[in-house]
């Protein structure tokens, strides 16, 4: 027996930690993109778009650097490719999947994550509910963190350029020291990065997508099955 | 440059691959070579967005950056925690800014 609305509150409450570790990054993307200059309906309509944390850290980033609206565009898309697997690898464990342009935009690092923990299949409401506390959280967070911007002192609105940082290390440091392979990768295309800028390439964006493809393209060459994911 | 153009381009580039395998695409077809380069690009991507980056993160302060560097590092082996990673990083780096500015 289908019980939709019940699916729906248990996916909506699988989904809390999602809405609460999207409010400190969404804080500090609204206060960052307000130091980069951006209205509110700009800071709100990145989240409320483009909804990737990640990708919208990293052009805010290149936004800063000096980057041209191609090349933010096209790394985001660099970025975003491993949403391809991820939706897809979630499409397999839905039960008769529909709204399926709704589910897809729900898709991120964290839903497919917590989705994917579920034992057996899902149900449509189910991963609806469950996507729905991340996505008020990013909107909440970053509406919050642009208005907040002005009450914080220097110091911390300085600590919170460090902020993007530190949530790129929070995210690679569990898979590097799980995975020597995938240290590898990470520590090749940021020496790709660090060389040609010693080198004088000045474009920011230009040089994050020729490290991405080299750190990944070497890491997939010494390891074509991708045994070093496991 | 139209911000909201680049919020158009990164909204369509970020939906369609979310989209994409739910409206049409057959893993088994996908060559090996292929998803497993796919599978390793955010770590790539996270090695190219750290560095050399974060260097500039805040100005004149190498000694916080660092500093905040091993904390968030350390507290993430520690805890597997995302956001207290984050957070304890930040935090640091705070104390160290405040502390300089006495």
């Amino acid at each position: 027996m289908p019980e939709p609305k019940k699916d729906f509150s248990s996916g909506v409450y699988t989904g809390l930690p999602i809405f609460l570790s999207y409010i400190p990054i969404a804080i500090t993307f609204g206060l960052l993109a307000r130091n980069a200059g951006f209205d509110i309906t700009q800071t709100v309509s990145f989240s409320a778009f483009v909804y990737a944390g990640a990708s919208q850290f990293v052009a805010l980033n290149l936004f800063t650097l000096g980057a041209g609206l191609w090349e933010i565009v096209f790394t985001t898309f660099l970025v975003n490719l491993r949403h391809l697997l991820m939706s897809a690898s979630l499409f397999t464990k839905i039960k008769n999947p529909r709204l399926t342009p709704i589910l897809g935009f729900g898709v991120t690092d964290e839903s497919f994550a917590v989705a994917s923990m579920k034992e057996g299949h899902i149900t449509v409401p189910f991963l609806l509910g469950l996507q729905l506390p991340g996505y008020l959280g990013l909107l909440g967070g970053t509406s919050l963190g642009y208005m907040a911007g002005n009450f914080l002192p220097g110091v911390i609105r300085d600590a919170m350029g460090f902020a993007l940082y530190a949530l790129f290390i929070a995210l690679i440091t569990p898979p590097a020291s799980r995975s020597k392979h995938i240290l590898f990768i990470f520590l090749t295309a940021g020496t790709i990065n660090w060389g040609l800028s010693l080198l004088g390439l000045e474009q920011a964006g230009i040089r994050i997508v020729v490290a991405i493809i080299g750190g990944a393209l070497t890491g997939t060459i010494f390891d074509p099955e991708g045994r070093g994911l496991k | 440059m139209n911000i909201y153009l680049l919020i158009i381009g990164m909204a369509l580039v970020t939906y369609l691959p979310r989209l994409l395998p739910f409206l049409a695409l057959d893993l088994e077809k996908l060559p090996p070579f292929i998803k497993t380069f796919l599978a390793y690009t955010p770590y790539a991507a996270m090695g190219a967005l750290i560095f050399p980056g974060i260097w500039q993160s805040i100005p004149g302060n190498p000694s916080a950056i660092i500093a905040g560097a091993i904390t968030s590092t350390l507290v993430s082996v520690l805890f597997k925690n995302l956001v207290i990673s984050m957070a304890s990083g930040v935090i640091i780096v705070t104390i160290i800014l405040f502390l300089g500015n006495l």
